[in-house]
């Protein structure tokens, strides 16, 4: 039985606390999100500016960065994901435990960024695992990683446990296997993962 | 029973053991029961660096490191003696000249067994 929003603010003046199971278990998820110890770039130092005493991740509850992922929830793409980088990154998050969040830093992370002519480097890591938040940026401010955790604490507070729109860890039929790409003779085989990444229909006129 | 001078001890005991393993407990029950576990053979890998394990993990390394032990007596060890005896050369006697006579020709002999062996060839 959902409690009305009013009514739980009233409540709470009156210094009743109400809550739901729901909320409970989102309030945990998000208030420790361990990040994984690992940079791939530049965007790494700023990873780095935003653990240290200035803008103080810790603040959020994610300043444990773990440097296996086994104890990691939250993989920060920091930099250019090369092609010979990309099936150890994916692996990587293959062997993260569940439930695990996925934030690409950076316009190399998103998209290859300047260098996405370029023959070796990945166009996007959103092409092999599921990205959370994307942060634009060459590379992001320490204010903007911090704007990207505090959007995917908001997603994790807004996801429902069951039924539709339930994250994909709560769903038993949802695979947990992202398959690890290998170096194939010109590009990495497959070049993308279909399941997490539509390839975008080009027209040619 | 309460009297018993250890019965403190026992109560505080307990609670230490119960401390400890309540935690462990509720993370095994955590694990057991509640976790969204989606094991697959790549996160059930032994590596967890991001790089596939290849070979065994049992893998014997040479024994032939002795012959670098053995040269490094005979040249390195053996300064160390004979820099003392150079030193207090003019003041010994006969035997303990005998006696450093005896300790040098053993190394030597060593070095000699590591030449026929071949061990000084750079390969």
């Amino acid at each position: 039985m959902a409690v009305d929003e009013g009514l739980k603010i009233e409540l709470g003046k009156q210094g009743v606390f109400v809550t739901s199971l729901q909320e409970l278990y989102n309030w945990g998820r998000r208030s420790s999100v361990w990040p994984m110890q690992f940079g791939l770039a530049c965007c790494a130092i700023e990873m780095i500016a935003t653990t240290m005493a200035r803008y103080d991740m810790a603040r959020f509850g994610a300043e444990i960065f773990r440097p296996s992922p086994r104890q990691a929830d939250m993989m920060i793409i920091s930099g250019t994901v090369t092609k010979k980088m990309a099936p150890q990154v994916v692996r990587l998050y293959n062997q993260m435990a569940e439930p695990k969040y996925v934030i690409a830093m950076g316009a190399c992370a998103i998209s290859g960024g300047p260098f996405k002519q370029g023959y070796n480097v990945l166009k996007g890591i959103d092409r092999y695992i599921p990205v959370d938040v994307h942060i634009p940026g060459c590379p992001p401010r320490p204010e903007a990683l911090l704007q990207a955790l505090i959007t995917l604490q908001k997603k994790i507070d807004g996801q429902p446990l069951t039924g539709e729109g339930r994250p994909r860890f709560l769903d038993a039929e949802a695979q947990g296997e992202f398959p690890v790409p290998e170096q194939g003779e010109h590009d990495l085989e497959p070049p993308s993962n279909p399941a997490v990444w539509p390839v975008p229909l080009t027209i040619n006129k | 029973m309460a009297s018993n001078p250890y019965f403190s001890l026992a109560v505080l005991f307990a609670a230490a053991l119960g401390f400890g393993l309540t935690p462990l407990g509720l993370a095994w029950l955590w694990g057991k029961v509640f976790s969204p576990a989606k094991p697959n053979a790549i996160k059930n890998a032994i590596y967890e660096c991001g790089l596939e394990s290849k070979g065994d993990a049992w893998v014997q390394f040479r024994s032939a490191y002795y012959l670098y032990a053995i040269i490094f007596l005979i040249f390195d060890v053996e300064a160390v003696f004979l820099l003392p005896f150079a030193v207090a050369f003019t003041g010994l006697g006969v035997s303990a000249c005998l006696a450093m006579l005896v300790f040098v020709l053993l190394l030597v002999e060593g070095l000699a067994w590591a030449w026929a062996k071949g061990v000084l060839t750079w390969a």
